[in-house]
């Protein structure tokens, strides 16, 4: 077996562990850093469709993230207030069911994302850093000046939803949901990645030239890659929401965008379970840093900083060595 | 609705809109010069604003502060250059994003370190406080003019700099070649830093002059950074005149769809929800702007082919 | 006689004041290789980037396989099977020999967006990959990353990739260049045969490739077509002599 995927299951495996001893050692913070973690990492996941396996980097996908918490908020809210979300032209009801919401936030987060990406995807490079950028911009600013789902202050739902045969509730049922989520998006990212299409969106992220010469194009290749991955964002910006009990312009915020480029970093560009990896040293970092001083950023910052310009490979990369997987 | 508050409106919009312009004119010359996406322009900015307030409560001075503005921004735009930045021109976009947005994460905790979380005020000066009277009798605050004369002045000055002098020539030059005018002689590194912390004395300058109308607080400059962006999107990158156009269509379209906007629905809604739909549609009204340059000219209005 | 497979009508582009392509007109029969030879600056890029689709010309008419392909895309005109190889390798680097044969052979078929069949275990595609590969003798080299290929490798891979697409002409911008002695009489001969399955426009500045091979040649010289003919009327042709000779005649 290759040193990359005996990392990976030793990644999965290491989650289950301290989810389980916390469980046994009644620590239920910890079983929702756990949880974060695998959220946190279906975030980076899509965003690392886009960005590893298209090269799109995309600097706007908490537009994504808050588009998946607001799904589950906006839904939420009707359901626990009674009231419908609209009467005409069909009577359209609120729902505290998961499966439902799930659904949702997944739709418009594809929908949402093919909006931004048909018309960022006209350009390339920078131009697309910074319309990404500022699209999710118009969602914060959006959210904020928008009162019916709390505005400025965010919408709070006083119990978590519901998901059949679960006791959502209970945090160590909720990692499982969770985490059960991840490894099915993490199966579905490494099927699409091993697809006719997965190979094209490499090639057309490798030299777009090419792809074009065999006939195909590049254009409708990122579109429906930066599409599927704006979708899982969006997955998991219901589940983060779902967490907290709480949505609010913040997970529209860059600095939302910015975190779930680093977890992809931290891990490792490319790599399907660089995001977990990532995801896991951010929460890590968070705690422990946080915990150290009230300025942990800096460090993060700076952590950043020895990354990019000294390890490109990411954590994964500084274990399982330089080269990227290609089957 | 009056035409004197209209024309009010007009002239805030032009005062954001010259702020965006010191902005986004060094975003863009960073950009066409050395290739360089800088996400820490907006800490740049930051910098600048702290270092006038904290000069003016020291001092008490406006006009020192507003030097130490163009200093502190110019000189930490310097040191970032010499430390971070160039590692990063001969890297693809990804990074620079990253190692900027790292700086932003350093510099935004580092200002909060150092001045707290609490927001600092900068006084504008007696001598600028007040109103005139504009032709018309419209009352005007004196210091949104003088911001407007001064960001306009900047402009000229910087038009001026592009086009007659020898740093301009070579900025030019670099922008078509840099390898050939390394070839010439002109030392390249030295010029990449001169540019650098020109872009951020500018950022610094016009945080500072907003500074004294809004507060000086830790995070101030992303916001703006992300407008500038819009900025060069729709004026198109690498052109210092599509700043200037661009800047003003946005600060003109923010303002005045704020203004306006809500205004229109109650034609048609109750006082109510039009101010709410009105609002909310003005806050996306300049990324609808920029959407649709996109959709007419992807590389924006003064960009290349 | 039938329509030529590929044919350039009264082609002109200008930069500026520079006319790099000044009605420009030649054709590709089927069966045939034609070469298109001139001094560096002569407008051989600009031209093969018009029939390739990656520049539009100012006038004229490009029509290809019997339909006006002048306003088309480069990805309309390789669906129609015109097969193309760059003069600097593009090829997507990262990715194994194998699979950038792969991406030529699902280009051909067109269906890229399918998410959930493992690719590489395509036998159809498979088939293609492996045939063109080993055509131009690349199949023990299947596994290795393109980007440890050799120069002249590459080249045999931009061919390979090309012969995927299974084109009804091809367009190749000098495949020797940089292959060394052995190496681009390996592609010579390869070429040779090729030429009955589908015809080749060919770029090359290796003269001895284009006298050998080569049905006919055409000079391009400041933008313009000064001759077209066979091998041995191109070598007596005055103008000819006087674009490539007049100065080596002088020293």
């Amino acid at each position: 077996m290759r040193a990359e995927t005996i990392l990976n299951a030793a990644l999965l495996a290491m989650l289950v562990a301290v989810a389980l001893w916390a469980w046994t050692a009644d620590e239920p913070f910890i079983i929702t850093l756990v949880t974060k973690v695998a959220i946190f990492a279906i975030a980076g996941i899509g965003l690392n469709l886009a960005l590893g396996l298209g090269g799109l980097v995309s600097l706007g996908h908490a537009a994504f993230f808050g588009i998946g918490g607001y799904a589950m908020g906006i839904l939420a809210s009707h359901a626990q207030s009674y009231t419908p979300l609209m009467e005409w032209p069909l009577l359209v009801e609120g729902t505290k069911s998961m499966p439902v919401i799930w659904l949702v936030a997944i739709l418009a987060g594809a929908l949402t994302a093919l909006v931004i990406g048909a018309l960022s995807l006209r350009t390339t490079g920078v131009y697309f850093i910074m319309i990404t950028l500022a699209f999710g911009q118009m969602f914060y600013y959006f959210a904020i000046s928008w009162p019916a789902y709390g505005g400025e202050d965010g919408l709070p739902i006083y119990v978590r939803n519901g998901f059949p045969g679960l006791n959502t509730l209970d945090p160590i049922q909720y990692f499982a949901l969770c985490f059960a989520v991840m490894c099915a998006v993490l199966l579905l990212v490494a099927r699409i990645a091993a697809s006719p299409f997965g190979l094209a969106l490499s090639g057309a992220r490798q030299n777009p030239q090419r792809v074009q010469a065999v006939g195909l194009v590049p254009y409708r290749l990122f579109l429906v890659a930066f599409t599927i991955s704006g979708a899982i964002t969006a997955l998991s910006g219901a589940l983060y929401a779902d967490l907290n009990r709480f949505v609010s312009p913040t997970m529209f915020s860059w600095q939302t965008s910015g975190e779930i480029m680093i977890f992809v970093i931290l891990g490792g560009v490319g790599r399907l379970f660089g995001p977990v990896a990532g995801a896991a040293l951010f929460i890590a970092l968070e705690h422990v840093l946080g915990g150290l001083s009230e300025f942990w950023h800096i460090y993060l910052g700076a952590l950043l900083l020895v990354v990019v310009l000294f390890a490109r490979g990411g954590l994964i990369g500084l274990v399982a060595g330089r080269e990227v997987a290609h089957d | 609705m009056s035409i004197v508050l209209l024309v009010e409106q007009v002239l805030n919009g032009l005062q954001f809109g010259v702020m965006l312009f010191l902005m986004a004119a060094g975003l863009t010359l960073i950009f066409g010069v050395m290739g360089l996406i800088n996400l820490a322009h907006g800490s740049l900015y930051m910098v600048g604003a702290f270092a006038a307030a904290a000069t003016a409560a020291a001092t008490g001075s406006f006009l020192l502060a507003l030097v130490a503005s163009l200093v502190a921004a110019a000189a930490a735009g310097a040191l970032v250059e010499l430390t971070v930045i160039r590692r990063l021109y001969d890297r693809d976009h990804l990074d620079q994003v990253l190692a900027t947005f790292a700086l932003i994460l350093i510099f935004s905790e580092g200002t909060r370190w150092v001045f707290g979380s609490f927001p600092l005020f900068l006084e504008v000066p007696d001598y600028l406080s007040g109103s005139v009277t504009l032709p018309g009798g419209i009352e005007y605050p004196l210091y949104r003019l003088t911001m407007i004369l001064i960001g306009l002045a900047v402009a000229a000055g910087l038009f001026a700099l592009i086009a007659h002098t020898r740093i301009g020539i070579r900025i030019r030059a670099g922008e078509s070649d840099r390898e050939m005018i390394g070839a010439l002689g002109v030392n390249i590194a030295r010029l990449y830093t001169l540019i650098f912390a020109l872009g951020a004395a500018l950022a610094g300058f016009a945080g500072a002059l907003i500074g004294a109308i809004q507060s000086v607080q830790v995070g101030m400059g992303e916001p703006v950074l992300i407008l500038a962006f819009v900025v060069i999107v729709i004026g198109g990158i690498g052109s210092i005149k599509g700043a200037l156009v661009g800047a003003i269509l946005v600060g003109l379209t923010d303002t005045l769809g704020g203004f306006l906007l809500p205004r229109l629905f109650t034609l048609f809604m109750d006082a109510s929800s039009a101010m709410t739909m009105g609002s909310a549609l003005a806050a996306m009204s300049i990324y609808l702007l920029m959407a649709g340059v996109l959709l007419f000219r992807p590389t924006g209005l003064f960009g290349g082919p | 006689m039938t329509e030529p497979i590929l044919s350039v009508h009264n082609i002109c582009k200008s930069f500026g004041a520079l006319k790099a392509s000044n009605d420009v007109s030649l054709d590709l029969r089927e069966g045939e290789i034609h070469a298109l030879i001139g001094p560096n600056g002569a407008g051989k890029s600009t031209l093969i980037q018009q029939i390739a689709g990656g520049l539009r010309p100012d006038s004229g008419t490009i029509r290809f396989n019997g339909a006006d392909i002048t306003r088309e895309s480069t990805v309309a005109r390789a669906r129609r099977g015109l097969g193309r190889t760059f003069q600097i390798s593009s090829l997507a680097m990262d990715m194994s020999v194998l699979q950038n044969a792969m991406l030529g052979a699902l280009g051909r078929r067109g269906d890229a967006l399918r998410f959930f069949t493992p690719v590489m275990k395509d036998s159809a595609l498979l088939d293609v990959a492996h045939d063109a590969l080993a055509q131009v003798g690349l199949e023990d080299f299947a596994a290795a990353r393109t980007a440890e290929l050799s120069h002249g490798q590459r080249r045999q891979l931009e061919v390979a990739v090309a012969l995927t697409l299974s084109p009804r002409a091809f367009l190749m911008d000098e495949p020797m260049a940089g292959l060394g002695t052995e190496g681009s009489h390996r592609l010579m001969g390869f070429l040779d045969t090729l030429r009955q399955r589908a015809p080749i426009l060919l770029v090359e500045h290796d003269m001895d490739a284009v006298f050998s091979l080569a049905d006919r040649i055409s000079v391009l010289v400041y933008g313009e077509v000064i001759a077209t003919g066979a091998g041995p009327e191109i070598r007596v042709d005055p103008l000819v002599r006087s674009a490539y000779l007049g100065e080596e005649a002088e020293a």
